[in-house]
């Protein structure tokens, strides 16, 4: 960083007289008024030395406390210890009463407390950035929040889900009154948390902003504080939650994605039944995110060539979805890359030398100020359109892809005799515990 | 048979799906920079106002600053008077601030010391920009990382149109103009 160097005491000697102090006093005074009255908005500075007081007075010292925000062991303990006590209380207590508690205590602690900042959701930004930007470093801190739910995922579920992550917290803590989202349009929305993790990824590769922070909805309630903007979406994600219970989770948690993958693969799981299922089919409807399988028909409605037949062709179909969004990735370089502020701002000069708008604006002003050429300006977001350019086409394939596994989980029929919680999509929130009437 | 070859594979991914996380983990913790807090560069902010209004706390984070080394004690202060003053005195009518945290104190003639009432203080940048077109300059933005809650993305630092913000050492988190600076933390 560029330091200022003190200006020396311009022409006057420590040793003055009595006189010349007099006179150095008033001749500051006189080129003050000058400045004062016909001051140049160019941001020069240093016009006046420092003086020297005939009267011994020194400069105070001045206040630079250092962050307080920094508990970050205490943090990492906490987590650790609530995603350890989620699992006890899914997988043995099974008391939805305790987890929910346990709810309530992550939600005051991460969210209200520590301000929601950094959570887990987040973090997938900062490892993304450290993955790609050698200079960026990554507390460890946020290593643990990204990674340690994600390990508890593969071992025992979405523990972290149930009773952990304070954005899920906030949200079950709201979900009173939930209705049933039919499992068509659940499907279909299901895909827009893989799309807002593919596009965050994308932003923070390209050095766009973290944009999962920046329309995180709920950080601004822990905070009481937010742009009146968001403070409307995290309002209308909340009365959403009452009947559809956590809209965030289901629709954009982009570290859900990550959590779903994982906890497919878990070591245990929540499982509806104590023992063993007896088909009663009192549980069917307990689950507000219908996360809950039903058992498959024992008539099976096709036969097994017909059955292969169809997979055959939806294999066939992946390569031309990645095709598509590809394609549908190239279409989209434009508004993509317009994610970076550098591009919008190029963009906003481009148009004003253009006379394409009546005036300026605070960031075209900004840069002007700067004295950056034009040239450097375009020549920037003419790089970063490139990156966005091969960015945008992953993007695209990663979605098909998506589409393309989402169809295939729909159209097979996995053989099942029991109902059990979807592993993916369950948030082990224990709502279905009391509904199964066997006992231990 | 079938289920122990299946559950054999399940453990096998799961391996993979851990490597892949402990991978991406030490890929990401590989840099050994330090932890970082946010940070305006003064030789980049243009005091647009932006940081009174868009920090996520209320008052702002961002307060005034004032390097005492540089300044010029000047009676005629631009960060302190309006430029369409009638007197140059304390009334509020000639004060640029609009909460009056810039407080100014006679030392000897002709100069007066400005200090910053951090609790009044808003963060709209109004003072600064006064001092840099009229003064030396000796008043700036910064962060104030005992109010900040280090956010993992400044909201001010993407609203800002001058590039300003940026990411500094936490154990030296302030960009101060002036290195002769006594400092107590
Ligand atoms: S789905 Fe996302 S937001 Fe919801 S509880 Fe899980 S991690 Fe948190
Ligand atoms: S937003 Fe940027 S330019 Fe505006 S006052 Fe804050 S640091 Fe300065
Ligand atoms: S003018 Fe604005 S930035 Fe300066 S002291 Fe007053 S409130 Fe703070
Ligand atoms: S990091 Fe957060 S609290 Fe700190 S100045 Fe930026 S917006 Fe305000």
């Amino acid at each position: 960083m560029k330091r200022y160097v003190v200006p020396p005491l311009g022409g006057f000697s420590p040793t003055g007289s009595r006189w010349t102090g007099r006179l150095k006093a008033v001749l500051h005074a006189l080129v003050c008024m000058f400045f004062f009255f016909f001051g140049t908005t160019a941001h020069a500075e240093f016009r006046f030395p420092m003086p020297e007081f005939a009267s011994g007075y020194t400069h105070p010292p001045v206040h630079v406390p250092g962050p307080s925000n920094m508990m970050v062991g205490w943090d990492i303990v906490v987590l650790l210890s609530t995603l350890t006590l989620a699992s006890i209380f899914v997988l043995k207590h099974r008391k939805r009463r305790e987890i929910f508690l346990l709810t309530l205590f992550s939600m005051i602690y991460f969210g209200f407390w520590r301000n929601g900042c950094v959570c887990s959701v987040g973090s997938v930004q900062n490892i993304m950035a450290g993955i790609c930007d050698p200079d960026y470093g990554v507390p460890l801190t946020v290593l643990v929040f990204f990674s340690a739910p994600l390990i508890f995922a593969l071992l025992f579920g979405r523990v972290f889900c149930a009773a952990v992550c304070p954005l899920g917290a906030i949200q079950e803590a709201v979900a009173v009154k939930p209705v049933k989202v039919p499992p068509a349009v659940e499907k279909v929305l299901s895909v827009f948390p893989y799309l807002y993790l593919g596009l965050a990824m994308l932003s923070v590769a390209m050095g766009a902003g973290f944009i999962i922070c920046q329309y995180d909805p709920f950080v601004g309630v822990f905070r009481m504080g937010a742009s009146f903007s968001m403070w409307i979406f995290g309002g209308l994600m909340l009365v959403l939650g009452i009947f559809v219970a956590r809209p965030y989770c289901r629709f954009l948690c982009p570290y859900g994605v990550l959590l779903n993958w994982c906890s497919k693969l878990s070591r245990r799981h929540a499982t509806i039944t104590p023992a063993g299922c007896i088909q009663c089919d009192l549980c069917a409807d307990s689950c507000p995110y219908n996360a809950i399988n039903e058992p498959t028909p024992s008539e099976v409605p096709e036969t097994r060539e017909q059955g292969a037949r169809r997979l055959g062709l939806l294999l066939l179909l992946f390569p031309v979805l990645v095709a598509l969004g590809v394609g549908v990735g190239c279409l989209l370089k434009e508004p993509l890359s317009r994610m970076h502020p550098t591009v919008r701002l190029a963009e906003r000069i481009a148009g004003e030398e253009l006379g394409r708008y009546a005036e300026t604006n605070i960031e075209s002003e900004a840069f002007r100020a700067s004295d950056t050429p034009n040239e450097k300006l375009y020549a920037e977001a003419m790089e970063i359109k490139e990156g966005f350019g091969i960015g945008r086409k992953w993007l695209g394939a990663f979605i098909g892809l998506v589409i393309g596994c989402k169809l295939v989980s729909v159209s097979i029929l996995r053989k099942r005799t029991d109902y059990e919680p979807d592993r993916g999509t369950c948030y082990s929130c224990g709502r279905c515990f009391k509904y199964c009437p066997v006992q231990e | 048979m079938n289920k122990n070859t299946k559950s054999g594979r399940r453990d096998f991914v799961r391996g993979a799906a851990a490597v892949l996380i402990g991978g991406a983990v030490l890929s990401a913790g590989r840099s050994r920079s330090p932890r970082l807090v946010w940070q305006i560069d003064p030789a980049k902010c243009t005091q647009c106002g932006r940081c009174a209004t868009h920090c996520v706390l209320a008052p702002s984070a961002v307060k005034c600053f004032h390097s005492y080394s540089i300044c010029g004690y000047c009676d005629l202060c631009g960060g302190y008077l309006r430029p369409d003053a009638k007197n140059r005195n304390t009334g509020a009518e000639n004060q640029l601030c609009p909460t009056a945290a810039l407080q100014r104190k006679f030392i000897e003639m002709p100069y007066y010391q400005y200090t910053i009432n951090e609790d009044l203080c808003i963060g709209c940048g109004k003072c600064v920009k006064g001092c840099s077109v009229f003064g030396n300059g000796s008043l700036y933005m910064q962060v104030r990382h005992d109010r900040c809650v280090n956010c993992n993305e400044c909201a001010i630092a993407r609203a800002c149109p001058s590039d300003a913000f940026k990411r500094v050492p936490a154990s030296d988190p302030y960009l101060l103009k002036s290195d002769q600076e006594r400092r107590i933390v």
